[in-house]
């Protein structure tokens, strides 16, 4: 990244404003370099043992802590474990795993024979309507086991046992009336687990549309809500809910469901998903990038597709060569950009798969898609490519060299993909600050450049203190005397 | 090994002192030997509050032998020579757990679904025909939840737990004047997805505080999260009328803030010595991991034969003399003290030439571990100063601060910037440019619609469209906004708080605007005022920042109120709901050492944080969760 350092440099001096800078450079480095010496000649004088001084022991961890204790005790007792898991048959496991005091419902849930790892679906399974009976058993207990603390909690009263940790019978909040004072006491609280805790209670025992609506003057309720259906994985009432509440969501909410996306890993069934999410009322800004999310996927499925089976025919000469790493499927746009200026540079517009197709249809700024196909381009070593990339025709028809970019960022490009230097020159000449050319012309050794520019400044000093950079009787050796010569018969003519 | 705790103003070994108190007494309740099974998360936080040694033994020395080998069965062993019998310590993973001969499994965890489903697992798999059998139980930290004890039932599992209990870790000391709830997603919760519990949790731990330092009788707040605390602080103590306590107070104020009324601060890169080790290397529970490769021992043979590949860890508190002086200062103001350092040293050391009688050099010798400890520490902290210096000399570092400081001085925030377009061509990593572009749009009161449009566009077709979960948080947030009513209040803000200082001083400082070489933090700029000479004179520019400010006070009984001895320091605990970096806490330090200050600075916070686990804990999580 060569900006053009005189003029910051300039800047900083001209201005105000001062920069982290290290002015006193060298001081501060030998000030380091000072204590460095120090402290390895201390090491000659005094015996190193280091072990009694820092009780750390070299991961680190202080001898003692917790997180080195959990390794040194854990550390006997690992390499027997595998072995002993497998000769346990699955059933007798679960059989004996019967919990001591185990509720009826759990019972059940045993005996359905859910499979008690792959935990997230059947767990959600189990939250599913009818799951929901199950879900908060200690809230649905009979009357009769509550005797003891049977008199009449107020809302409030309720809302502070439960956040002291206490168990609370939320059945005898019958009405709807209860139910919300209860509701709007817990939010009052800050609680978050007593609001959940009573949010489950409603969800129960409330209907959906009667409950949805409540929520809607109550967006922190909501709010919680909506995190705790994420949380356990209860994607159909949280969709539900998304579709029946996006029109008085505030915009926080608004993207709730487009995130859902995320959690679909066949990738058709999330191009479908994101089709059902453009209908949806994002603001204008949003639905038009969300459109051009599903655009996009669209496209990467087609071609994916398509390349996929050009790859395994094996009869395209630049996918044996170069073969893909990775799908493109749900690649970010430049990279999809990219591999298609790779792989399908020379087709015509009217493919999907070609860079002045995807340009269009994304609005790609002229900018963006030449350094995207600028750095493809090189990458394959086409540097007709490249040159036609940066030509431009006016309408006489004569031609100009033209890098929105700036040429300095081509020549970067170029140079990182290892140009010749024949390449490089014809870009680094066309750079246009005098100095950031010689820079480059300098770095990268196109002498001509360099003999070219200082000859064009009438630098003699610079010419000649160069020649010592050039080969002995090299072409440009010779091209710097000559020079040289002219310039003094100039200078007494 | 908790010295550094008690070193400053308030002793916080109290806190320390209470929380190990309570751990004890649950350990007590679980009688026999015990293993802990522990959430991984929690080891860091809990380490600041005991060691192993507290949980195993009492008899001294167990631990450092460098082994912690099976004791002999509790049979013979009995109480008194094993106090809380812990003998085995496991991290929480799926699967059966360890074998261990013990009568007690303790789990230790937050209380959060996807580890009670490993919990789970874990108890469903114990082998039920071994015997003895053995018993469980669980330590929610930092609280019981209903949800999660429900999700337990529900797998059929909760009875097997004896005992269900909570620990409540709210406040840690980190060192002697900071604490910090290390609750990694506050801000987030708070401000974007309404949830309050942490803050519910903030209020509990200053009710504790208060039972151990006495009522704090001012309370001041600047937003929307500090009104909450306040409010719920207020109700608490009401509630409660046995908490009135007889404890003289140790605070005279409690400053509670707002992270959104300073959005700026965590968005600049810290130049401070302890900051930059946060920003490039992330300090974790006072821990940092570095490159080991600059701390290679050099002993006789050279030659570099075994370079260790694992990362160094050290623990950075002001335990460590010289990490005390340094940690706040200026990154360029380090390096002259570490070779001040270092000719103190090596002139010690010198003087065992000069020692000539038995007694000159009983008297070196006696010394010698001291100096040893001074040369470690100082090798230490050059190699770490070293690392630092490569990357703040890089073009890149510079060309991103140079970027920074003209937004935070007001240059050019109105248009879209070069650099930044660049490095989002060039793909660097999506934290910086967001960074950066929040930067831009918080010192311009929000970008013009064209600007932010732009950037937007950019950042979504480089780095993929899901990313627009991201951004839309950010502007939930109000890191990232367009410019509502075309009015850009930053310019009078910056003026009148006198934010951007141009003389700045980074070797000897006069202003707390050196840890960020020129920019003075925002939020400690209130703090400052609020000492002197009180908000009052700055009441335009607090209405300009989001959310209420206020002042309560609490009543102390008559014994209880101070007299203040003339030249006495006041005390102000500052509170930073949503995080504060450690420049902030810098400034601060640098307050309480001011000669005329008059107040000396106690800060807590929710989380320490910096830009970077800022902005990822603001990020949406694109991966789904791995199960």
């Amino acid at each position: 990244m060569s900006r053009v350092r005189a003029d910051e440099e300039e800047y900083w001096h001209s201005s105000k404003f001062r920069a982290f800078t290290f002015d006193d450079e060298d001081d501060e480095l030998s000030q380091l370099k000072e204590s460095k010496r120090a402290v390895n000649s201390l090491r000659d004088i005094v015996d190193d043992d280091d072990d009694d001084l820092e009780r750390v022991s070299w991961s680190g961890e202080p001898v003692g802590s917790i997180s080195w204790s959990i390794k040194e005790t854990a550390s006997g007792s690992t390499s027997s474990l595998d072995g002993r898991d497998s000769s346990l048959q699955k059933g007798s496991s679960s059989y004996a795993a019967l919990p001591k005091q185990a509720s009826s419902y759990s019972l059940s849930s045993l005996f359905k024979g859910r499979n008690k790892l792959s935990s997230f679906q059947s767990l959600s399974d189990a939250l599913t309507d009818t799951g929901v009976k199950n879900y908060a058993p200690e809230l649905r207990r009979s009357k009769a086991e509550y005797k003891d603390y049977s008199s009449d909690w107020s809302p409030k009263d309720t809302v502070r046992r439960m956040q002291r940790g206490k168990v609370c019978s939320l059945e005898r909040f019958r009405s709807l009336q209860d139910k919300l004072v209860l509701l709007d006491e817990a939010v009052a609280g800050h609680d978050g687990n007593v609001i959940t805790a009573v949010l489950i209670f409603l969800k129960r025992t409330l209907r959906r549309e009667i409950l949805f609506r409540e929520l809607e003057v109550r967006q922190v309720a909501l709010c919680h809500l909506i995190h705790f259906l994420r949380e356990t994985g209860e994607q159909k009432f949280l969709l539900d809910l998304l579709r029946w509440g996006y029109c008085f969501f505030p915009l926080s909410l608004q993207l709730s469901q487009y995130r859902e996306h995320l959690n679909i890993q066949d990738v058709e069934k999330r191009r479908e998903f994101l089709k059902g999410c453009i209908g949806l009322p994002f603001s204008a800004e949003d639905t038009s990038h969300i459109q051009d999310h599903y655009t996009l996927l669209e496209r990467q499925i087609i071609i994916e597709a398509n390349d996929r089976h050009l790859e395994m025919a094996g009869q395209s000469e630049l996918f044996r060569k170069y073969p893909r790493k990775a799908s493109i499927l749900n690649m970010p746009l430049v990279t999809t950009l990219f591999y298609s200026c790779f792989y399908h540079y020379t087709e015509a517009e009217g493919m999907f798969s070609s860079p002045t197709n995807l340009k269009k249809t994304f609005k790609i700024p002229d900018k963006q898609f030449v350094l995207t196909a600028l750095a493809a381009r090189a990458k394959l070593r086409a540097w007709g490519d490249v040159d036609a990339l940066l030509t431009t025709k006016n309408w006489l028809g004569y031609t100009k060299k033209k890098a929105p970019i700036g040429f300095h960022r081509v020549v970067e490009i170029l140079q990182r993909n290892n140009a010749p230097v024949q390449v490089l020159q014809e870009y680094v000449r066309l750079v246009e600050d005098v100095d950031t050319r010689l820079n480059l012309a300098t770095k990268y050794k196109c002498h001509d450049v360099v003999i070219e520019t200082y000859w064009d400044l009438k630098d003699r000093i610079q010419l000649t203190a160069y020649k010592c950079k050039v080969e002995r009787g090299s072409a440009e050796e010779e091209k710097i005397n000559s020079i040289l010569k002219n310039m003094v018969r100039n200078a007494y003519s | 090994m908790a010295a550094h705790l008690s070193s400053g103003r308030v002793n916080l070994t109290a806190l320390r002192e209470a929380g190990r108190r309570e751990l004890r007494e649950f350990l007590d309740k679980c009688a026999g030997s015990k293993a802990i099974v522990w959430d991984e998360y929690l080891t860091g936080p809990f380490g600041l509050i005991a060691q192993y040694s507290l949980l195993k033994v009492s008899a001294a020395g167990s631990g450092a032998g460098g082994r912690a080998p099976a004791l002999p069965c509790s049979a013979d062993g009995r109480a008194s020579t094993q106090e809380h019998e812990v003998e085995k310590m496991f991290t929480l993973k799926p699967g059966r757990l360890p074998p261990a001969d013990v009568k007690n499994i303790i789990f230790f965890v937050r209380p959060k679904l996807e580890l009670m489903d490993i919990i789970t697992d874990n108890v469903l798999r114990e082998d039920r025909g071994r015997s003895p059998q053995r018993d469980f139980h669980i330590l929610f930290v930092p609280r019981r939840s209903l949800l999660c004890e429900q999700w337990l039932k529900e797998q059929g599992v909760l009875g097997s737990f004896i005992h269900r209990e909570q620990y409540s870790l709210d406040l840690i000391p980190f060192d002697g004047d900071l604490l910090s709830m290390e609750s990694e997603s506050a801000f987030k919760e708070c401000y974007l997805e309404s949830d309050q519990t942490c803050l519910y949790h903030a209020a509990k731990g200053l009710m504790t505080l208060q039972a151990l330092y006495g009522t704090i009788p001012q309370i001041f707040g600047k937003g929307d999260c500090a009104r909450h605390v306040a409010n719920m602080m207020i109700r608490m103590k009401r509630e409660f009328p046995g908490s009135q306590n007889s404890i003289f107070p140790v605070f005279d104020t409690l400053l509670l803030l707002d992270r959104n009324v300073d959005l700026l601060t965590p968005l600049a890169t810290q130049l401070t010595y302890e900051g930059l080790i946060d920003e490039i290397y992330g300090i974790q529970n006072t821990y940092v991991k570095l490159p080991p490769e600059k701390f290679a021992p050099k002993k006789q043979g050279e030659g570099g034969k075994d370079l260790p590949t694992e990362p160094k860890k050290l623990q950075l508190n002001s335990a460590e003399e010289l990490y005390a002086e340094i940690r706040d200062k200026n990154f360029n103001a380090v390096g002259s003290v570490l070779s001040k350092k270092a000719k103190i040293i090596s002139a010690a050391f010198e003087e065992r030439h000069h020692a000539k009688t038995v007694g000159e050099i009983k008297q070196f010798v006696s010394q010698l571990p001291h100096m040893q400890a001074a040369r470690s520490s100082l090798a230490n902290h050059t190699s770490i100063a070293e690392l630092i210096k490569d990357i703040t000399t890089s073009e890149d570092f510079f060309d991103n601060l140079t970027v920074e400081q003209e937004f935070m001085s007001g240059i050019d925030t109105d248009k879209v910037n070069n650099y930044i377009e660049d490095c989002i061509a060039q793909k660097h990593p999506l934290i910086k440019i967001l960074r950066l572009v929040c930067l831009q749009s918080v010192c311009n009161s929000g970008l013009k619609q064209k600007v932010l449009d732009h950037y937007k566009r950019e950042i979504l077709q480089t780095y993929g469209y899901e990313h627009i979960l991201t951004l839309n948080n950010l502007e939930k947030a109000g890191l990232l906004k367009p410019q509502t009513g075309g009015r850009n209040n930053y310019p009078t803000i910056r003026k009148t708080l006198r934010l951007w200082m141009d003389d700045v001083n980074e070797q000897n400082p006069n202003d707390i605007s050196y840890v960020y070489s020129g920019y003075a933090p925002l939020s400690v700029r209130l703090a400052q005022l609020l000492a002197r000479p009180g908000w009052r004179s700055i009441e335009e520019v607090l209405k300009m920042l989001p959310g209420p400010h206020f002042e309560e006070r609490q009543q102390l009984p008559t014994g209880l109120q101070k007299k203040r001895q003339h030249g006495e320091n006041r005390v102000t605990l500052v509170f930073f709901l949503g995080g504060v970096t450690y420049a902030e806490i810098a400034a601060l330090r640098f307050l309480s050492q001011m000669e005329d200050g008059g107040t000396e600075y106690i800060i807590a916070t929710t989380k320490l944080i910096n830009g970077t686990t800022w902005m990822k804990s603001l990020m949406e999580k694109l991966e789904p969760a791995p199960f």
